[in-house]
């Protein structure tokens, strides 16, 4: 048993964590938690705290918890699972004992409900491996403008993981799903507090359930899930935010019918129509909106951080990260003058299609004085970056190209 | 039954201990506020949605919590709320 004294280990911006854990030197405080157009009340309330097999991250909120990655563990091709970010709705969060626990599988859509335990999801279905970004709807919400209310993510609500498991389609085929199945749905072990509070249930369209890259994963980067990321079971939805990867799952059940639950309607909603996105979740649109599908094309800029000072003809190396719905990456193009010219960034390895892309390029100031840089990524269905925010009450699929200046002296 | 199950959870978890670093402005309804959003949320939820929500932003948000979210906040008590809320953390 856990001792749960010391759960939570918070600073104002030092390394709390000893022994041994990996730790990324940050630049200074103000990059610490975030751009500065965060609203003020985020950047001051933000704190480096380590939740329990967590190193020092953002805490945006303490109950429940949600915390943030810092941009540095973004120069690694995969986010270490200590530093993955961490997001809850609801703060009835039980430790869950593997032995314990099971999965059903059922509903009204299936022929033969059955029932998981963790060594059966571990050794009676074909394993499978999928590099995939986990990303929160609401990642870089805090830089909508104006501000919506919400978790008030800056960059780090994203992470990207192999996700290990089983394909969700051999759990429904094993079920048996019967024709009139319409959308699986999703719930997991953590609850809220008051029972009036809607739990946190969500589904998924059967198109999707049966695409062979969305899992039952029980292992993240080679080492069993983190309990902050979903132990012992969570739900791989690559490609799609994620909201839809539900951590702790307990249940999948087939349903005939469209699934009604706060957490698809109306939280979760994208104005139809002004977003290029090509995932429809046709069951759940009304004439207004739409549930939120795959992640629209997008990029970081991981390094240097804004403001960095380098010396005028000396090279530096800016890298970062680009991404999508899972069509890939065709390009990054980086802009040293403010968007005027650009130029092809030389692309990292390809680590699968649902995987981030890094990218770098390397920029030698030519004169002195300040430098705007701008990344743009294009993928494979033609898409690329926004320049201007496209405004939505729930600050979802913020992609606007980003900024950073670097001063040569 | 799943209610007192997670009572009983949250208070054995000083887990989220952490949020006792959180403190609200001083000002009149500041014990309300403490008293009511703590019951499922820490009080830094506040502080990071400020100061960019108007009276009718902070009234809404009160609003969502009560009608949607199942907070059982008095009646009485909204006004009182909002007005901390708009005043203190309001923009």
């Amino acid at each position: 048993m856990k001792t749960r004294r010391d759960f939570l280990k918070v600073s104002a911006g030092g390394l709390l964590l000893a022994g041994g854990a990996r730790w990324v030197e940050f630049a200074n405080a103000a990059t610490d938690f975030g751009p500065a157009s965060l609203p003020s009340g985020t950047l001051e309330s933000a704190q480096l705290g380590s939740l329990p097999g967590k190193l020092p991250l953002i805490k945006k909120s303490f109950r429940p918890p949600n915390f943030e990655t810092p941009v540095a563990y973004f120069n690694e091709a995969f986010t270490p699972n200590n530093a993955f970010f961490v997001r809850y709705h609801l703060a009835g969060i039980p430790e869950i004992d593997a032995a314990q626990w099971k999965l059903a599988i059922g509903g009204e859509s299936v022929e033969r409900p059955l029932e998981l335990t963790y060594e059966n999801l571990r050794h009676d279905f074909e394993t499978v491996e999928v590099a995939a970004v986990c990303m929160c709807s609401g990642n870089r919400r805090g830089l909508s403008q104006p501000h919506v209310p919400g978790v008030q993510w800056g960059h780090g609500a994203i992470g990207n993981a192999k996700w290990r498991g089983v394909r969700l389609r051999d759990l429904l085929n094993k079920a048996g799903l019967k024709k009139d199945a319409i959308e699986i749905v999703l719930d997991g072990a953590d609850g809220a507090v008051l029972d009036k509070t809607p739990d946190f249930v969500k589904s998924i369209p059967v198109w999707k359930a049966m695409d062979e890259n969305t899992l039952v994963a029980f292992a993240m980067n080679g080492e069993r899930l983190p309990h902050w990321n979903g132990f012992p079971a969570r739900i791989v939805v690559p490609g799609w935010t994620a909201t839809y990867w539900m951590k702790h799952v307990t249940s999948i059940s087939a349903v005939a019918q469209p699934f009604k639950g706060f957490w698809m309607n109306p939280a979760y909603r994208i104005p139809k129509g002004k977003f290029p996105v090509i995932d429809r979740f046709i069951s759940q649109e009304t004439d207004a909106n739409t549930p939120i599908t795959e992640m629209v094309v997008n990029s970081l800029i991981t390094s240097p951080d804004n403001g960095k000072k380098v010396r005028q003809g000396e090279a530096v190396t800016v890298a970062g990260i680009a991404w999508d719905g899972g069509y890939g990456i065709a390009s990054v193009e980086v802009s040293e003058d403010e968007g005027k010219i650009w130029q092809t960034a030389q692309l990292g390895a390809d680590l699968g299609r649902y995987s981030w892309r890094q990218w770098s390029h390397r920029f030698t100031p030519a004169r002195p004085g300040r430098h705007a840089v701008l990344a743009r990524a294009t993928n494979r269905a033609g898409a690329t970056q926004t320049s201007d925010l496209i405004f939505n009450p729930a600050g979802y699929h913020n992609n606007v190209v980003q900024r950073i200046e670097i001063e040569a002296t | 039954m799943r209610t007192l199950l997670l009572f009983a959870l949250l208070f054995t978890l000083p887990a989220f201990a952490g949020e006792d670093s959180v403190r609200l402005k001083d000002a009149s309804g500041k014990e309300l506020v403490a008293a009511n959003c703590s019951m499922c949320h820490s009080l830094d939820y506040i502080q990071m949605n400020s100061p960019f929500l108007d009276r009718k932003g902070w009234e809404a948000s009160v609003n969502k919590m009560m009608k949607a979210m199942g907070a059982p906040i008095a009646e009485a008590d909204v006004q009182k709320i909002v007005d901390y809320l708009a005043s203190q953390y309001g923009k």
